[in-house]
């Protein structure tokens, strides 16, 4: 299995810290009151994302969740537009007629965030099948959390997939709760990933906070997938600091949890590794932090400045269908 | 001209289209070796192979939904739902999926899928079975709906769903798959399009608009009415429910004063409800008598078959309501 190399060590870390600030923003400008609609954030999931896709070619696929905006940032999406859409801009990737829970950038194999819980799993099933017919080499990775483990959609994609031998990798963010469930009230079992062998798939659990294991179990998966060997069942332990939706009072969890787990914060983690692996300096590391933290930035300045989507009848109404095709 | 039966037109529409471009691939249950339930697909398995001809698991939800993947990443997929009524299992990817993804990504995809299904009642199938749900999918921005009576418009109409790079329901009755009619000669790339209702029988006294079975049960309602009582009905057949051509039914109702529809799904909030609602916006006025609706009860379709006789509009009642509505 090919080690995590320098360059491309870096360049993940440069897209934990992206998330990061992205998702920080987007989080104080909803608490603005600049955001309208709900929005779902991933913080304390970074090392999920970027660990995963860090592993794909921008031809590869993925299909994500509610909660999708570090899937589209580790993926090659853009900042500014991605915010613009959270802005409800027009500059937005969806023109603002979607907003956070349907981001997109389909021109990097990024194939949406979905509102419907359980979806991304037949949506990445599609997108693999795909691949199968018109042999082009390509892999997806379906994206879904351990609430969407539930869902009798579930079954039927991981059961098509491996019928199939799809190239596809179904990565289970298992971020402790769905929604405002917490693991054990819905799972009967420990490891979502046990079921795999029910499917004939390999199936791991791996520590969702570490950026190598994601890394390297991934690259295993997606090996064996680019190489006709079916599906696998990937499901990474992480832990999701922020409520179900932004303003969630959080109840359910226990008290002092949160704080236990920013302890363990996935980004330092990763930083005590590229020091000792690769003898990256702190000074280094806080360049990257500031150029990331400037970006976004001014992804939020962009968004907040682009203009409004039209909201006249023919506004309305773009893109309700294709206007090609057909007889 | 040519002689098919319903589904004889089925089969050549797919195999002309699947034949043209490479990008078709048609899914379902027991549509591959097997030829499908009615021998709809039959050879279509050995025409094109397993890779294009996919049985699918037991499964609608999930296969629906892998197809919107699959569409979504370049393939143009043709669904097979065996009956209308497991359109139910399916909603989430017709309605929520298919339906929204251009318009909710901001135009980044188009999704050209086709999905069909056999509906109706007539055969004694049961009230899980025999039902007519196409104005539910009418109520939704992003799908268009077909509803061919005829050899003909199978083809013409199934040959453009699948060209269109929307997604398309195609719902034919089960009532009519042994029926036969005139179709375009074999090698005449024939093609209808969607969202044009045509007139079957002229006449000057009322306007008779048929769905799907109900357009030849009309016809025949229509001759006995001129022959026995003098009164021409123009019996027009919808074809298409979304969109819905009103201008056709609009002109019709202009010259005859007078509105039946004909339809087996129930009344309330149906696609009669709604020509009517549109011949009161765009023809106030015209009508000389109060619109009629001829539809079986608010109940479930029976499966006696005496009580199914009675359940199902025929000739002779169509003939009485229009009868008491013009004497």
């Amino acid at each position: 299995m090919p080690k995590l190399n320098e360059q491309t060590a870096l360049a993940m870390h440069r897209t934990m810290c992206r998330i990061r600030y992205f998702e920080e923003a987007a989080s104080a400008k909803y608490k603005d009151g600049d955001l309208p609609g709900f929005i779902h954030l991933s913080i304390g999931q970074e090392a999920c994302a970027v660990g995963v896709c860090a592993t794909l070619e921008v031809s590869d696929y993925i299909t994500s969740t509610h909660r999708g905006h570090g899937h589209c940032l580790a993926k090659g999406g853009d900042a500014k537009r991605m915010m613009a859409e959270l802005f409800a801009k027009e500059a937005g990737y969806s023109k603002g007629r979607g907003g956070s829970m349907h981001i997109a950038d389909v021109a990097v194999g990024m194939l949406g965030a979905n509102g419907i819980v359980g979806q991304s799993m037949p949506l990445g099933v599609g997108a693999a099948l795909t691949a199968q017919v018109k042999e082009t080499g390509s892999v997806a990775v379906a994206f879904f959390g351990e609430g969407a483990s539930g869902a009798g959609v579930a079954h039927e994609a991981m059961n098509m997939a491996s019928l199939w031998r799809l190239p596809l990798i179904f990565f289970c963010e298992a971020n402790r709760y769905a929604e405002l469930s917490p693991y054990e009230t819905h799972v009967p079992l420990a490891n979502i990933a046990d079921r795999a062998p029910a499917y004939d798939m390999p199936g791991v659990t791996i520590d969702g906070g570490d950026v190598v294991a994601v890394y390297e179990t991934m690259t295993e998966a997606v090996a064996r997938a680019r190489a006709g060997q079916g599906p696998s069942l990937v499901e990474a332990k992480t832990y999701r600091w922020h409520g179900h939706y932004e303003g969630d009072p959080q109840v359910y969890k226990p008290e002092g949890e949160t704080e236990a787990e920013k302890l363990r914060d996935p980004i330092p983690r990763f930083e005590a590794v590229l020091k000792e692996s690769f003898g990256v300096t702190s000074a280094a590391l806080e360049v990257a932090h500031a150029e990331e933290k400037t970006a976004i930035n001014a992804a939020v300045l962009f968004a907040e400045q682009a203009p409004d989507p039209d909201p006249s009848p023919a506004g309305l109404i773009a893109n309700v269908y294709a206007q090609t095709g057909g007889a | 001209m040519a002689k098919l039966k319903y589904y004889q037109a089925f089969n050549r529409a797919l195999r002309e289209e699947m034949t043209r471009d490479e990008n078709i691939i048609l899914m379902g249950e027991d549509i591959g070796e097997s030829g499908g339930i009615f021998a709809q697909t039959r050879g279509l398995h050995a025409a094109f192979g397993a890779n294009r001809v996919r049985d699918t698991p037991i499964a609608e939800n999930g296969f629906v939904s892998a197809a919107v993947g699959a569409a979504m990443t370049g393939l143009r997929p043709v669904v097979e739902i065996g009956f209308k009524d497991f359109l139910t299992c399916c909603m989430d990817p017709l309605v929520n999926q298919a339906a929204k993804l251009r318009y909710m990504l901001g135009g980044q995809v188009t999704v050209p899928l086709t999905v069909y299904t056999f509906g109706s009642g007539g055969v004694n199938a049961g009230p899980q079975h025999s039902q007519s749900l196409g104005a539910w999918f009418a109520q939704v921005p992003g799908l268009k709906v077909v509803v061919p009576s005829t050899p003909r418009d199978v083809l013409g109409l199934f040959k453009s769903a699948i060209r269109d790079d929307n997604p398309v329901l195609c719902l034919f009755a089960k009532r009519l798959i042994g029926s036969s009619g005139e179709v375009p000669e074999e090698g005449e790339d024939f093609t209808l399009p969607i969202g044009r209702a045509e007139v079957r029988r002229a006449g000057g006294d009322i306007t008779i608009v048929g769905v799907s079975t109900m357009t030849r049960v009309a016809l025949a309602a229509a001759e006995s009415l001129a022959e026995e009582h003098g009164i021409e009905a123009e019996v027009i057949d919808v074809m298409s429910l979304s969109p819905l051509d009103s201008d056709t039914i609009i002109a019709s109702v202009n010259r005859t004063g007078r509105l039946a529809i004909v339809h087996e799904a129930h009344a309330p909030c149906g696609i009669g409800a709604e020509i009517i609602a549109r011949v009161s916006e765009q023809a106030h006025g015209v009508l000389q008598a109060p619109p009629l609706r001829i539809t079986p009860p608010f109940a479930p379709s029976p499966f006696a078959p005496v009580l199914e006789k009675a359940y199902l509009p025929d000739a002779a009642r169509i003939a009485a309501e229009i009868r008491a509505l013009i004497a």
